[in-house]
C-alpha cells in the first residue's frame, strides 16, 4: 500500500513539475494517435457515406466484414504490420519498422473499422423523412446526401472520438511495430507496461493518471455529442 | 406563368394491393384541391407521385406552363413542394430549417434573411426562429413545414394531411395561411384531408379517390 501512495506522490510531482521525459512521451502519444485517427477518418468517412447512403451489390457483406474488424485484436494487427514492414516483407525497403510511422500505420488499421462502422451506424440511423424532406424542398441527390451527413454530425463525431479512445489506449500493436524505443517510439501505454515490469511505478502511475484524464475528457466529449443529438 | 399538373393513366400497386388503375386528372392552376377518401385509399401515394417523390408503375405525371410541357428535371422539381405529415425537421434552428430550400437554390444571405423572416411571420413562428426545431410542438412543427415549403414560393404546393396531428388553434392558423395563399393566387394547393368540414371551408375542388379512380365531386 505504501509503495502505491509513494508512487502517487512521485507521479504528482512529475506531472506538476512538467517532467521533460513525461511531456515527450505524452506529445508522441497524441501525435501518433491523432495522426492515425486523422488518416483513418479521411478514408472511413467516404466509405461510411457510400455504405449508408447508396445501394450496391455485396453491401451487406462489406458491412459485416467492417463490423467484424471492429474487434480486431491489436497484437494481430501489430504482427501483420510487422510482417509487411520487416526487412523481408513487401514494404521492408521503406525502413519504417520501429518508427512512429509504423505505429501510425498500425493504429490507422485499428481505428478505421471503428470510425467507419460507427459513422455508418450514425448515417443509417437518420430518420428517412429527412431524406424525403430534403428531396421535397428541391435538393439534388448530392445535396440530399449532405443533408443526411449534416443530420448525423453528432453521431459521426461520436464515432471519431470512440476511434481516438481505442487507439490512445492501445498497446499491443504499437509495442510490436514501434519497439518501445526511448525518445523515439515510446508512448504512454508502452511506457506504462515497461515501467511496471521494471518496478518503476512513479512514471507508470503518472502516465496512467494522464491517460485516465485523457480518457475522461474523451468520454465527456462523447457524452456531450450524444446529448446534442437530442 | 403558373404550373399546371396533369396525371394520365396512372397505375400503382403495392404487394397485395392495387392502389390506382388508370387514374387521370388535370389540375388547373391556382385554387385549392382537396383529396378525400378512406384510410389507405391512396391519398398520400397520389400526392407523392404528383410531387415526383415516387414513380407510378405505369402512366405519366406531366407539368405544363401554358401549353408547353415541362421537362421533368431538378429545375422543375424546385418549382413544386410537398409537406409531409411527418415534416422531417433538421436538427438545427427554426430559421435554418426554413432557410434550407433557399440555400439549395444559391440565394444571397440578404434574400434568405428577408424571405425567411417573412415566412416565419406568416406562420407565426418569428419568436421561435432561434430555437432548435426539434423542440417545437406538433402544431408548430407543421407550421414550420409550411413555412419551409412556402419560402421557396412553389407554384404547386402539395400538403399531406396538414392538420391531422394538430390542435384546434393550430388548425385555424394553418387554414388561415392556406386562405391567404389562395387569396394571393401564389400557388395551386393540392391537399389530402380527412376532415369533411375543412374541405367545405377551404377547397375549390373536391376529389374523391374511389376504388383506384379519381372522382371530381360537384
Amino acid at each position: 500500500m505504501e509503495s502505491i501512495i509513494n508512487g502517487f506522490q512521485a507521479a504528482f510531482y512529475l506531472i506538476v513539475g512538467l517532467n521533460r521525459e513525461l511531456l515527450g512521451i505524452i506529445f508522441l502519444s497524441l501525435k501518433v494517435s491523432g495522426l492515425a485517427l486523422l488518416i483513418s477518418t479521411i478514408f472511413a468517412l467516404p466509405l461510411a457515406a457510400l455504405l449508408g447512403l447508396k445501394r450496391f451489390p455485396s453491401q451487406g457483406l462489406l458491412i459485416t466484414v467492417l463490423h467484424t474488424l471492429m474487434g480486431l485484436p491489436p497484437v494481430v494487427v501489430g504482427l501483420f504490420v510487422y510482417l509487411i514492414l520487416s526487412r523481408s516483407g513487401p514494404l521492408g525497403f521503406l525502413g519504417l519498422l520501429y518508427s512512429p510511422s509504423a505505429m501510425v500505420i498500425a493504429q490507422t488499421i485499428l481505428a478505421f473499422p471503428i470510425v467507419c462502422s460507427l459513422c455508418h451506424s450514425a448515417l443509417i440511423g437518420i430518420n428517412p423523412v429527412i431524406r424525403q424532406a430534403a428531396v421535397s424542398l428541391g435538393a439534388s441527390p448530392f445535396q440530399v446526401s449532405l443533408a443526411i451527413i449534416r443530420e448525423a454530425r453528432y453521431g459521426i463525431m461520436s464515432g471519431i472520438i470512440a476511434g481516438f479512445g481505442r487507439v490512445m489506449a492501445e498497446v499491443g500493436a504499437i509495442l510490436i511495430v514501434g519497439g518501445n524505443i526511448a525518445g523515439l517510439t515510446r508512448v504512454m501505454t508502452t511506457t506504462i507496461a515497461l515501467e511496471t515490469d521494471k518496478g518503476n511505478f512513479e512514471l507508470a502511475l503518472a502516465l496512467g493518471i494522464i491517460l485516465l484524464g485523457i480518457s475522461l475528457m474523451i468520454n465527456f466529449l462523447l457524452h456531450w455529442f450524444q446529448k446534442k443529438k437530442i | 406563368m403558373t404550373l399546371r399538373l396533369e396525371i394520365n393513366q396512372i397505375w400503382k400497386s403495392y404487394p397485395g394491393q392495387e392502389v390506382f388503375h388508370g387514374c387521370s386528372f388535370s389540375f388547373e392552376a391556382n385554387g385549392i384541391y382537396a383529396l378525400i377518401g378512406p384510410n389507405g385509399c391512396g391519398k398520400s401515394t397520389l400526392l407523392r407521385i404528383c410531387a415526383l417523390l415516387e414513380k407510378p408503375d405505369q402512366g405519366e405525371v406531366a407539368f405544363y406552363s401554358g401549353d408547353q410541357k415541362e421537362t421533368i428535371d431538378l429545375n422543375l422539381k424546385r418549382r413544386i413542394s410537398l409537406v409531409l405529415p411527418k415534416v422531417g425537421t433538421f436538427n438545427t434552428t427554426v430559421f435554418k430549417n426554413v432557410a434550407y430550400g433557399l440555400q439549395l437554390r444559391g440565394r444571397s444571405r440578404e434574400e434568405i434573411k428577408s424571405k425567411v423572416d417573412r415566412a416565419l411571420q406568416f406562420v407565426s413562428l418569428s419568436h421561435k426562429k432561434k430555437q432548435n426545431a426539434l423542440t417545437l410542438s406538433s402544431g408548430e412543427t407543421q407550421r414550420l413545414g409550411l413555412a419551409r415549403a412556402l419560402v421557396i414560393e412553389p407554384e404547386i404546393l402539395f400538403l399531406d394531411e396538414p392538420t391531422a396531428s394538430v390542435d384546434q388553434k393550430n388548425t385555424e392558423i394553418i387554414e388561415n395561411i392556406l386562405r391567404d395563399i389562395k387569396k394571393d393566387r401564389r400557388s395551386t394547393i393540392i391537399m389530402s384531408t380527412h376532415d369533411q368540414d375543412q374541405t367545405k371551408r377551404l377547397a375549390d375542388h373536391v376529389l374523391k379517390i374511389n376504388q383506384g379512380e379519381l372522382q371530381l365531386l360537384p
